[in-house]
Parts: C-alpha cells; sequence; structure tokens
C-alpha cells in the first residue's frame, strides 16, 4: 500500500518535471547557443564553453535591429493606445445599452475576430497604398487595427457586463451623461481589464508577421519578427544560427518578462474572453 | 431591464449609444469590411498588384476556367488542393493532440503541491514566445546536420541516421504539427485549468468516499462538466489553426509538403504577383474556414438539442 503510494507520487513528481523541462528547455537551449560562436555552436555539448557576447553586438551591429525593435514597440504601443480608446466606449455601449442590432453586430466583431489575414491581404495592400502608407510605420499600425479591435471591444464588452447595474443607474438618476457614466464610473473600475486586454492586443501585434512581411519593405522599417525570420548568412545554407538565437532571447525575455509578471490578469483575460463568450 | 424598450429615455439611450459605436464601427469597416471586399472583388479580375488600378473583369477565370482543353484556376490547381489537404491534416492533429495534452497538463496543475505556482508560470513560456522565434528555435533544434534533437535520438539509439526534420515530406509536416502542438498547449491547458478550479470540490470527496477509480470519475464527472469550456477552446483554437501562416512560413518556406491555404495564397499574391488568382484563393480560404465553423456549429447545437432531451 505504501509503496503503491510512494509511485504515484513519484510518476506525479515525474509528469511535473516533464512538463517544465518541455516548457522551458527550447528556450534555455536558445539562450546557450546563442552564448556559443564557431566550433562551440556545432560541438553536441550543451554548456558552453567559452560563453560570449559576439552574437550579441553582431546582432545590432550588422543590421538596424535597435531600430526593429523601436517600430514593434511603436507599432504595437500606438495600435493598443488606439484600440482601447476606440472599444472602451463601443464595449460601454454593447454591454450596457439594449438596442436593435446588438446581437448582430457582436456577432459580426466575433467573426471578424476570427477572420483568416490572408483574406485581407491584396485589399488590405490596395487601401495601404492608395493612402501613401505602403513600407511605413503607420500603415502597419492601419492593418493591425484589423487583428487588435475586435478582440478588443468583445473582451472589455465582457468585463464591462459584469459590473452591476445599480451603480450606472444611480449615476444616470443624477443626470450624467454615457460619457460621464464611463468615465466616472466604469473606468476606474475598468483598469484591470484594460491592462489584461491592452497586454493581450500588445502581444498580438508584437508577434504579428504576415502583415509586417507584406506591407514593409526596407530593413529599417521591419519590425521585429520579419527581421529575425530575414536573418541570414553568407549563403542560404549557412544561417547564423549564433545571431539568429541571440536576436530570439533578446525579444523573447521582456515578453516572457511581461507574460510572467501579468500571468493572473492574462489568463484572467483569456478565460473571460473565450470561455463566458 | 423592466420597460426598457419604450419610452423617450430608451430611445435616447439607444441614440447614444450608436454615436458611442460609430467610431470603432466606422475603422472596422476600412480596415476589415472594406479590404475583404476588395480582396472578393479582385479575384473576380485580372488584377495585378504592381500596377494602376486598371484591372478587367474576368469571371470565374481566377478560380476555374478552360482554355483549349486545358483547365486553369485555383481550383484546377492541384498545389490549391494539396494545400487545402495538409491544413486540413494539421489542423486535425494539432488540435486534437493539443486538447488531449492540455486536459493532462491541466490536471496536473489543478493538484495543489509545492511550487505549483512556478510550475504554472513555466507552463505559460511557449505561449509567450512568438511564433516566428519558436520557429526559428525548433528549426535549429531540429536541423539535421547539427540539431539536439537529432544529436539527442542518435545518442539514445533510436535512429541510425541523422532524420531531414524539415526537408523530408511527412516528417516536416510532423514537425510543423510539434511545434503548433508545443506552442499551443498552454492556452488549451490554462482554459482547462480555469474550468476546473469553478467545478466544486465536494463532487471528488464524495466520489474518493465511495472509492471510485480516479480514472472513472474523470470520464463521468469531471469531462461532461468541463465540457462546454472545452468546446469552446476547440472551436477556437480549429479556426486559429485553419489559417497558419507564421510557423509553416519561417519553418519550411514555401515547401508544397508543409504549404498551408493561407501561404498559398500569399505565395499567389506577392512572389507570383498574381492579384487575381491569389484573391480568388484568399477567398475561398474564407469560405472554407466559414463553412467549417458552421458545420461546428451546427454539430455543437444539435448535440446541444440531444443532451436537453
Amino acid at each position: 500500500m505504501i509503496a503503491q503510494a510512494l509511485i504515484a507520487r513519484l510518476g506525479f513528481a515525474l509528469a511535473v518535471v516533464l512538463i517544465v523541462a518541455v516548457s522551458i528547455g527550447p528556450l534555455g537551449y536558445a539562450l546557450v547557443t546563442s552564448l556559443e560562436t564557431g566550433s562551440a555552436l556545432v560541438s553536441p555539448g550543451v554548456w558552453p564553453e567559452a560563453p560570449t557576447l559576439a552574437n550579441y553586438t553582431a546582432v545590432f551591429a550588422e543590421q538596424p535591429f535597435a531600430r526593429n525593435i523601436l517600430n514593434s514597440v511603436l507599432v504595437a504601443g500606438g495600435v493598443v493606445a488606439l484600440s482601447l480608446s476606440l472599444a472602451v466606449t463601443a464595449a460601454f455601449a454593447l454591454a450596457r445599452v439594449a438596442f436593435r442590432g446588438r446581437g448582430l453586430l457582436l456577432g459580426t466583431i466575433l467573426c471578424v475576430a476570427m477572420f483568416p489575414q490572408v483574406a485581407v491581404l491584396s485589399g488590405m495592400f490596395l487601401l495601404i497604398r492608395s493612402l501613401g502608407l505602403y513600407n511605413s510605420l503607420a500603415g502597419l499600425g492601419l492593418s493591425y487595427l484589423m487583428l487588435t479591435l475586435p478582440f478588443t471591444v468583445w473582451m472589455l464588452t465582457t468585463f464591462l457586463r459584469q459590473i452591476p447595474k445599480e451603480l450606472e443607474e444611480a449615476a444616470i438618476m443624477d443626470g450624467a451623461g454615457p460619457l460621464t457614466v464611463i468615465g466616472r464610473v466604469f473606468l476606474p473600475l475598468l483598469w484591470p481589464a484594460l491592462v489584461s486586454t491592452g497586454l493581450l492586443a500588445f502581444i498580438v501585434a508584437w508577434n504579428e508577421f504576415l502583415f509586417a512581411l507584406t506591407f514593409t519593405l526596407t530593413a529599417e522599417t521591419r519590425t521585429v519578427p520579419v527581421a529575425i525570420a530575414l536573418i541570414s548568412g553568407a549563403s542560404a545554407f549557412e544561417l547564423p544560427w549564433g545571431r539568429i538565437m541571440a536576436a530570439s532571447v533578446v525579444v523573447t525575455l521582456p515578453m516572457v518578462a511581461l507574460v510572467l509578471v501579468f500571468q493572473r490578469w492574462i489568463v484572467s483575460g483569456l478565460t473571460a474572453g473565450a470561455v463566458k463568450g | 431591464m423592466s420597460g426598457r424598450a419604450a419610452g423617450p429615455l430608451a430611445r435616447a439611450r439607444a441614440r447614444a449609444a450608436w454615436g458611442l459605436i460609430a467610431p470603432m464601427a466606422l475603422v472596422l469597416l476600412a480596415v476589415a469590411a472594406w479590404p475583404l471586399g476588395r480582396t472578393v472583388w479582385l479575384g473576380f479580375t485580372d488584377a495585378s498588384l504592381a500596377g494602376g488600378g486598371d484591372a478587367a473583369f474576368v469571371g470565374w477565370e481566377n478560380y476555374y476556367a478552360v482554355f483549349d482543353g486545358q483547365a486553369f484556376g485555383v481550383l484546377a490547381d492541384p498545389q490549391w488542393w494539396r494545400a487545402v489537404a495538409n491544413t486540413l491534416v494539421f489542423t486535425a492533429a494539432s488540435v486534437s493532440l493539443e486538447t488531449v495534452l492540455g486536459v493532462l497538463v491541466a490536471l496536473v496543475l489543478h493538484r495543489r503541491f509545492p511550487g505549483r505556482a512556478w510550475v504554472r508560470a513555466a507552463v505559460l513560456v511557449p505561449w509567450a514566445i512568438p511564433t516566428v522565434v519558436s520557429a526559428k528555435m525548433w528549426a535549429w533544434m531540429l536541423n539535421d546536420q547539427v540539431g539536439v534533437v537529432n544529436a539527442a535520438l542518435l545518442g539514445l539509439g533510436l535512429i541510425d541516421a541523422p532524420l531531414a526534420w524539415t526537408a523530408d515530406p511527412l516528417l516536416s509536416m510532423i514537425a510543423v504539427i510539434g511545434v503548433d502542438v508545443w506552442k499551443t498547449t498552454p492556452f488549451m491547458a490554462l482554459l482547462v485549468l480555469a474550468a476546473l478550479e469553478m467545478l466544486p470540490r465536494d463532487i471528488y470527496e464524495a466520489a474518493r468516499v465511495d472509492g471510485i477509480h480516479p480514472v472513472r470519475v474523470f470520464f463521468r464527472v469531471t469531462l461532461p462538466l468541463i465540457a462546454p469550456a472545452l468546446v469552446v477552446a476547440v472551436v477556437f483554437r480549429t479556426l486559429d489553426a485553419l489559417r497558419v501562416f507564421d510557423l509553416v512560413y519561417v519553418l519550411t518556406a514555401n515547401s508544397p509538403a508543409t504549404m498551408t491555404m493561407s501561404v498559398y495564397a500569399r505565395r499567389e499574391l506577392i512572389d507570383f504577383q498574381a492579384a487575381g488568382t491569389g484573391s480568388a484563393a484568399a477567398t475561398l480560404v474564407v469560405f472554407i474556414i466559414a463553412l467549417i465553423a458552421a458545420m461546428i456549429l451546427t454539430a455543437a447545437r444539435l448535440r446541444g438539442r440531444e443532451g436537453a432531451v
């Protein structure tokens, strides 16, 4: 009986160790690779014999990688700010006011959130070019609104529905207009939702690849994912893996830190968006 | 809700609501509806993205046309059908694998043990890594010459020669599915975990007191209770997997063995500069995804009705 319980506990511990190893192992291996150069890179040993930061300096020296990071921050930050400000008033109306066509509108917004990006690729290309925004961060940001806006509206609507009605009714009784109600009553209650929704939207924009690959042309306007995907070596068959891994680590560690710090909020955002939807 | 439908106050509120929605709706019209409409229209023209707007209407030619006894168009292209098959195989395999693994991981995380918060955080890591980065990371580990995966398999004596993970047709599909499962299992696990945590703990107490085997408890009690959340998660992941692009494009480029519908449409549009056929393919992607979504929803509704009766 005791032996059986011991085996069960050991099996459980093994499962936990396996889950952790599979989850963080690849990132750890990328980190190790990024510290190696030359023949150490291809030697089978896991631990770097002579750790060096050469790959990191090379990434920033041989291409405008700092600029790429700045581009990603600017585009993602701008898109999040714009999406949240457009979404918060719309979500208020969708969550708190009963009007004709509300269900249809919410359904349409959910459909847009599930849209394949490739479906708008050629139309978006023409739109961006006709506005003179091809190969610019503004054009890229415009296209990202299609990705972040529907799901921002959807998530904020879900959050707003959970706030008790009495709060808003009291404010309306006092003669407050809708914008006052949003600003004075809801925003103070809503900021955790704004943080988790904003973070998820930021991650979507930060990771986006298809639009960024298609709507930018020069190295200076590329965002981080495109820059990493297009790092190449002397020939197509000799990819500079050390540099690619260094670039990957540089952009991934802040993301991982962000996600871990805001873990609880992101999980609550994901479950609010999916389970209750 | 009482008395809201009528009365001048309710009408004023409804008008104010449309005012609040208008900015968001206008932006969505501009960045989603308009480009989609243009894409569908371009699919019926001989446009090229490089040229101006002088595109001529060609009807269904981009979809299917016969000239001199030879069939042209997306629907006559074997590569398109290969891409459709690849996408369906990829979606079915990765969504079912990550559902099973996600439930297993969630069950482990649902137990209370020391360091649980840390393990939970570690599980989130693959989800936090940008797709392009995880594709590159795995491309490096799966490298046929110097990759750590081949080295490990050789060391364990499981294979005699290095495997070409990203070049061999069958292996590259397995690699793409594997990396996707690695990346998206955390999402599934977290959603299932959230559903598990809403379940009352006393049912488990009752089952344990009655001496019912845990596996039986899982299939008879837990699974039916988390089923609604699981269905929503599976639908989300399915629709997401059907439009996959980044992972496949970065891991195996335009290889026909793993090319998905999105990769095919982009190749036509950008690499081949064929805006007409590319837009036709993109329209078909929307059509196929909408069809599958409708099928899933109908099935869910029918199941729900059966359950109610």
